[in-house]
């Protein structure tokens, strides 16, 4: 961190984030972002990104986030890796405190992004690692050959279980309704595959010894199965990491900032891009559209 | 700077014999968790380098490694200390986190 005041701070640096610090560096301000890991955000945990523009063939997420970054480091934006761990947006000078130290700023950017929802039983946390993830991308090879339970049914929870079918002795897809919400990309190669629908039932308690050894699943009639696992998947979504912006900016009843198509939220000074804000449709090529239009609405409030 | 890639006959001396703590980044190349970790990986190795010594082990070239330390879930970190593993990590979500667990450890 080199200057006492920067022009905007950027928290978060997935592909909103680093859109509007390319925007705003170029633009002749001075940026600051902070990265709590490594570029990307969520999209870095992607192996094959096919639907961000100019990539024919697909580029790989992880990769995509490093030219993001590096392209608007090119222009002057700096990027430290702390965490944030609180932040006040109320006052003209902007405030963020992280674990090495003070960061101000005269407006910031808003792009943490969201993250996989957990199933929400008290169990769960201490077993992530233990049986319990949240990327089949990620962890799917762990269970190779083994008996896995997808917990979800949307397009995530169609994706890993047909690509988990591909790795696994067994694949069950739990799924509290008696249809999925996928697309038709995945609904056809699913029929045809080997995976074992579970309907209307939801996963009740995950059993556990020193790693996961199955789920307890009730349906809707209240009637409860044990499955025999090795792995839990929960593919149910995500939620928005706002919890810092609590009391600060206004969030939905979901928790993501409300912020319409300006970026601005309800403080001025502050904007909101990418996942983490109220919008219809969250992919790679949205956050960065937010992070551009950002950039201008920055310019305007600091001019 | 690039993190040592542990190989199979170096594990004994470079880990276990060292003299310094040996941080070990169990990741493989096909899991996009250990990717976003491994930046940060290397960063620690240039901040904290003197104090503890950074590695990586792929599971995929060192199974057997991988299986008597029970790795199941990558990217795990694992602080070995007088040839003994003193402390271990599941994919922690942040640089921060992981500079938290060596201070924890009384390494940094």
């Amino acid at each position: 961190m080199k200057r006492d005041i920067y022009d905007v701070a950027v928290i978060g640096g997935g592909p909103g984030g680093y859109t509007a610090a390319l925007y705003c560096a170029r633009s002749g301000l001075s940026v600051l972002v902070l990265e709590k890991m490594s570029p990307g955000g969520q999209m870095a945990t992607t192996s094959v990104v096919d639907n961000y523009p100019g990539f024919e063939e697909g580029i790989d997420g992880f990769e995509l986030g490093e030219k993001m970054q590096r392209q608007a480091e090119r222009f002057g934006a700096e990027t430290s890796f702390v965490n944030v761990t609180a932040v006040d947006l109320k006052q003209d000078i902007k405030t963020i405190e992280t674990s090495k130290g003070q960061v101000k700023a005269r407006a910031v950017v808003l792009a943490t992004g969201a993250s996989p929802r957990e199933i929400g039983l008290p169990e769960e946390p201490s077993l992530r690692g233990r049986g319990v993830a949240y990327c089949a991308t990620c962890d799917g090879m762990m269970y190779r050959d083994k008996t896995v339970v997808v917990v979800g049914g949307g397009n995530s929870a169609a994706a890993d279980a047909l690509y988990l079918s591909k790795i696994c002795k067994k694949v069950y897809l739990v799924h509290r309704r008696d249809t999925l919400r996928a697309s038709k990309v995945y609904l056809e190669p699913l029929k045809n595959s080997s995976v074992e629908f579970i309907w209307n039932s939801q996963v009740k308690e995950i059993l556990h010894e020193k790693k996961v050894t199955g789920v307890v699943v009730e349906d809707k009639k209240g009637h409860r199965k044990e499955i025999l696992c090795d792995g839990v998947f929960a593919a149910i979504g995500r939620i928005p990491d706002t919890k810092l912006f609590i009391g600060q900016t206004e969030l939905d009843s979901q928790g993501y900032i409300l912020a319409d198509e300006t970026t601005r939220t309800n403080l001025p000074g502050v904007f909101a891009v990418g996942d983490v804000r109220t919008k219809p449709l969250r992919q790679v090529v949205t956050a960065a559209s937010d992070g551009a239009v950002a950039s201008h609405f920055i310019e305007e409030y600091l001019a | 700077m690039s993190v040592n890639a542990i190989e199979k006959t170096k594990f004994q001396t470079e880990v276990l014999e060292s003299e310094k703590p040996v941080v070990v980044d169990f990741w493989a190349p096909w899991c996009g968790y250990c990717r976003r970790l491994a930046p940060a990986v290397e960063r620690l190795e240039a901040e904290i380098g003197s104090k503890v010594t950074v590695a990586k082990a792929d599971i995929d070239e060192l199974p057997e490694i991988a299986r008597q330390y029970e790795i199941d879930t990558i990217p795990t970190l694992i602080l070995f200390q007088d040839g003994k593993e003193a402390d271990r990590v599941v994919n922690p979500p942040s640089q921060d986190a992981v500079e938290e667990w060596l201070k924890t450890n009384q390494v940094i």
